[in-house]
């Protein structure tokens, strides 16, 4: 059979193949992006939070609201 | 509807092939079955199909056949092929070749969007009935505000974008 331009296919090991693959791509690509969660989503929203109450005074913030008259049972 | 006869006449000449059914009447009427539902017709998913495409031989073609019962060397590179091409309607690459039937169809699902949108704007127009008070924009508005004083989801959610001395929201 004369083949004029096509090379031979890979006739072995595919599942091999196959397997060391993904299951490499797989372990960086979960890496990545529990890596790429925690900077982008979950450090900022500690430092949200944690600017947040720093200077928080509660008691204010209780008088504000009740001024604003949404409490039934402290007016 | 088509009386019983004329269904089973229709059966036997526009040659609906079921799978697994001898014909009988192959030698009379040897026409072409009709695609797609033939014996012969592969896809990616059914890749060998049931039937060979090429049924009725002449003697050339018969011939040949009688060769490949031989040993496979002696066939010369033309002979294999016609020998496939006997075989089978398509080659992989003809089977599996791209076609433009996507944009028709995205074209149709777009087309019905349009048609319903037109539909449903027609109901809005002629056939609602009043909205309810809860989402008119005034109550709307009121709710807000109260949503606002009470401070809901003050870090990073919503009144964590309203400015409470100017009373605007945040730039």
């Amino acid at each position: 059979m004369a083949s004029s331009n096509l090379m031979k296919p890979q006739m072995r090991g595919l599942l091999a193949w196959h397997l060391q693959y993904h299951i490499v791509g797989i372990f960086v690509e979960s890496l990545g992006v529990a890596a790429l969660y925690k900077f982008a989503v979950a450090e900022p929203r500690k430092k949200a939070y944690a600017d947040f109450y720093r200077n928080y005074d509660s008691v204010k913030d209780f008088e504000e609201m009740r001024e604003a008259g949404i409490f039934q049972s402290a007016k | 509807m088509l009386s019983r006869a004329a269904w089973s006449v229709v059966l036997r000449r526009g040659g609906l092939g079921t799978r697994g059914k001898h014909s009988l009447e192959d030698s009379a009427l040897s026409e072409r079955k009709m695609p797609p539902y033939t014996n012969y017709h592969a896809q990616r998913s059914y890749p060998m199909p049931d039937e060979p495409f090429c049924t009725e031989l002449n003697a050339e073609q018969r011939a040949l056949k009688e060769k490949e019962k031989g040993s496979w060397t002696q066939l010369s590179h033309a002979e294999k092929v016609a020998l496939y091409r006997l075989q089978f309607h398509e080659t992989f690459a003809e089977m599996n070749r791209r076609s433009n039937e996507w944009k028709t169809v995205m074209g149709c699902v777009f087309f019905f969007f349009g048609f319903t949108g037109l539909l449903i704007w027609w109901q809005r127009v002629y056939m609602f009935p009043e909205k309810p008070i809860t989402l008119t924009d005034e109550w709307r508005a009121k709710q807000l505000q109260r949503i606002l004083d009470m401070k809901a989801n003050p870090v990073q959610g919503l009144a964590s974008r309203w400015d409470y001395e100017k009373k605007q929201w945040k730039k």
